[in-house]
């Protein structure tokens, strides 16, 4: 190895500017604060739910409804599909390879699995929640 | 890192990850739903209350939570890195407590329902 390798000039902080590859990466990491965020809204839930009261589980309802929460949850929902969901169904193919003796299972038809599954597991949801 | 440990982390990540791809649309949807007003039935009080009840049903939110978390926690350690920061072990250490503390929590309230 040299003693004074190359090393390209890069921007530290705004690397991923450069090019649409490295932004849509970078949209897509950015999508662990709204898991963080729901993660801790379903700890809030619990921790009303846990108390016994059905009036402390009735509070934490009512102080989800408002004009902002409805803005902030239709585009995080747009979002969130859009560079989560749909963005991990596409590399599927890339992290979880099916190896069928020589051959590999053609990537789409992982893809179209994760899609059909995630409609049954949304289903399902809102079937236990009782929106169906 | 060791790679044993690695391994542990990237595996929490990636069944995380999934996890939460699968199942997060509906929960922003269902807090949307909630938001608008329209709180479906079975997010009443006695309805929820008896699902987290079951074991079924505590279980089932506990993986949910614990996985979405730890999830979050890696991915927003390589988000700090990919931002510039390079104090990756203070970063690895803040990220994976807050998870481990919101696990704890999480398993807290499920035991007292």
């Amino acid at each position: 190895m040299s003693r004074q390798p190359y090393v390209r000039p890069m921007p530290k902080a705004s690397w991923y500017l450069a090019n649409a590859r490295y932004r849509r990466y970078m949209l897509r990491e950015v999508t662990c604060l709204l898991v963080g965020v729901y993660c801790a809204l379903l700890i809030w839930a619990l921790a009303a739910l846990s108390s016994g009261s059905p009036e402390r589980w009735g509070a934490f309802l009512a102080a989800q409804q408002n004009t902002a929460w409805v803005v902030f949850h239709a585009a995080a929902l747009i979002y969130y599909l859009v560079y989560m969901t749909f963005d991990w169904f596409k590399l599927a193919p890339k992290a979880m390879p099916v190896q069928l003796g020589e051959k590999k299972l053609p990537d789409h038809f992982i893809v179209i699995g994760h899609y059909l599954a995630w409609i049954v597991a949304t289903v399902f949801v809102f079937w236990l929640a009782g929106v169906l | 890192m060791s790679i044993a440990r690695k391994s542990v982390v990237w595996g929490l990540f990636a069944a995380g990850g999934t996890v939460s791809a699968f199942l997060f649309p509906a929960v922003i949807a269902l807090f949307l739903l909630v938001a608008m007003g329209r709180v479906p039935d079975g997010l009443e009080y006695q309805t929820l209350h008896a699902f987290a009840s079951h074991w079924l049903g505590k279980s089932a939110l506990f993986l949910v939570i614990f996985l979405s978390l730890w999830h979050a926690a890696h991915r927003l350690r390589v988000v700090f890195h990919d931002f510039g920061v390079r104090r990756d072990k203070a970063v690895a250490n803040a990220v994976y407590l807050v998870a481990a503390a919101g696990t704890v929590l999480t398993a807290f309230y499920l035991y007292r329902i």
